[in-house]
């Protein structure tokens, strides 16, 4: 969006207004507080037809993002590939699913990659030179990435016991690392006072407000991709549960600029059973949910006091989806299952969600005709230490070919060797 | 029991700018009573019209959060530290 009298940070519980300032919550209630835009008058101008001529990165829809006059895309964020399933629709007997693949989104391979994306545009124009994070790896990483780019000192604060390629891929940007002794709520804590001592840009704690908005590029997309229309389910990882709130206010808006049909959709929530605070607080029924301690391999999932929880719980009440957890074998199956399927190699995030998707289906939550998206926000290389005791290394063989026919007879057996030569 | 409770700058201006303050309490809740008693404007800010905490207001006892204690029952030794720190969430409505 190019003009910035269009958007403005306001106090989700008052309403109290606040301009464009470097702050997430509100001091008058201390709840937080999110970019409000003036629908009426983005109406005039933000039109479908204008994203004719654009490349299909998430800086497409600009008009729908807190970006100011002076902007220009710095790198080709999004745009990540929403794939029809065909042989993991087959085996769930579904008619209509699709991933959405975040895998691949550039530059660091993860969803992370939209929200440091719009949260940077809002470093730069509030005058920040240093930007950090508290991360469970997949935002140390974008913060890291994109800052060495765009030429602002990074300091990321993580869990002392991330996955080691988590870690390495955050160092060889060049980014400064901070492991804390604690899990990511001790390490989310130290941010918030870090926050409010220092002058730096924390992209999700006092930049949070403008972090939050890339998330809504993924839902844009997954609606463009199905042809301008909304599907019938989603299916989304919760780790502090802004992503699932984001799509859902994407798909509001498109709706409000009359880019899309309104119709209802079911928001699901995918949680690790080691970590599933919201999952247990939409099953139970809970006002609000219990915090609790993770322990999963899901690490990038692992949130015990999600921030974003009460939002995620009143959206998956309201849509009439459902949320549910699935144990950390459950997960590596899952891994296995959608790169044995759909060529698609997710870190354990994606696991969750796949592996919940099935649960949802055998409970009958999502029925066989609907439009499901399935979101898949990580990517496989940075947590290969979660399946690596799936995949023994095989004995070598000499280089000849009775070696190898001696292999294949040891391995299907002399009759169906023969019968394939 | 003395105790001390850490200010976040967002409520340091209900406090007189103040960043810690010191009290006598023996469990959690009685801590946040002596404080908003000392300073009446952040009771509303500390708890909701019901009485409870205010959910995107997170308490820690040291390095704890009071929910994993047993909630604001939970007793205080002599130099324990409170933190009030702001829980910090994104929103999600389009209006």
């Amino acid at each position: 969006m190019s003009d910035d009298s269009l958007y403005q940070l306001r106090c989700r519980e008052c309403g109290k207004t606040w301009g464009n300032v470097p702050r997430s919550f509100c001091d008058d209630c201390f709840s937080p507080l999110e970019v409000a835009y003036d629908y009426d008058s983005l109406r005039k101008f933000a039109r479908r037809e204008n994203l004719a001529g654009r490349a299909f990165n998430m800086w497409r829809y600009s008009e729908l993002l807190p970006l100011t006059d002076d902007f220009t895309a710095p790198t080709a964020t999004g745009g990540t590939p929403l794939v029809r399933s065909r042989k993991l629709a087959a085996q769930w007997g579904l008619q209509n699913l699709y991933l959405k693949n975040d895998a691949v989104c550039f530059p660091s391979l993860s969803f992370k990659d939209r929200v440091v994306g719009t949260a940077l545009a809002a470093a730069r124009r509030f005058g920040f030179e240093t930007v950090g994070c508290s991360s469970t790896g997949n935002l140390a990483n974008a913060v890291a990435a994109q800052a060495a780019q765009q030429g602002f000192d990074a300091c990321v604060f993580i869990p002392a016991d991330l996955e080691p390629a988590k870690v390495l891929n955050t160092a060889v940007y060049g980014a400064r690392i901070v492991r804390i002794n604690g899990n990511y709520d001790h390490v989310n804590r130290l941010c918030a006072q870090i926050a409010d001592r220092f002058q730096w840009g924390l992209v999700n704690v006092n930049l949070r407000p403008y972090y939050a908005e890339g998330s809504k590029t993924h839902g844009y997309e997954i609606a463009e991709q199905l042809g301008w229309k909304l599907p019938d389910n989603v299916v989304v990882p919760m780790a502090g549960g802004s992503l699932i709130t984001k799509i859902a206010k994407a798909f509001k808006e498109l709706v409000t600029l009359g880019w899309v049909e309104d119709k209802p959709v079911k928001f699901f929530g995918a949680q690790a059973t080691g970590c599933s605070p919201i999952s247990d607080g939409v099953k139970r029924n809970l006002a609000r949910f219990q915090p609790q301690k993770p322990n999963t391999i899901a690490r990038s999932l692992a949130i015990g006091n999600p921030a974003d929880g009460p939002f995620a719980m009143k959206l998956i009440r309201e849509s009439g989806g459902w949320a549910e957890d699935i144990s950390d074998p459950g997960i590596v199956e899952a891994i296995k299952l959608l790169a044995e399927t759909e060529g698609i190699f997710t870190e354990t995030a994606g696991g969750v969600t796949a592996g919940v998707t099935k649960k949802l289906i055998s409970q009958d939550r999502i029925k066989p005709d609907e439009t499901t998206v399935v979101c898949i926000t990580g990517n496989g290389l940075k947590t290969t230490d979660a399946i690596a005791d799936e995949f023994r290394a095989t004995e070598a063989i000499a280089p000849r070919l009775e070696a190898f026919e001696a292999y294949l007879d040891a391995q299907i057996g002399a009759t169906t060797r023969a019968a394939r030569a | 029991m003395p105790v001390t409770i850490e200010i976040p700058t967002a409520f340091r201006r209900f406090t007189d700018g103040a960043p810690k303050v010191n009290c006598s309490a023996a469990t959690v809740a009685e801590a946040l009573d002596a404080l908003t008693k000392k300073f009446p404007e952040l009771s509303r800010h500390v708890r909701d019209e019901s009485g409870q905490i205010r959910q995107f207001l997170n308490i820690y006892l040291n390095e704890e959060d009071i929910r994993f204690l047993g909630g604001e029952s939970c007793a205080l030794r002599e130099g324990d530290r409170v933190l009030l720190v702001p829980s910090i969430a994104g929103g999600s409505q389009c209006s």
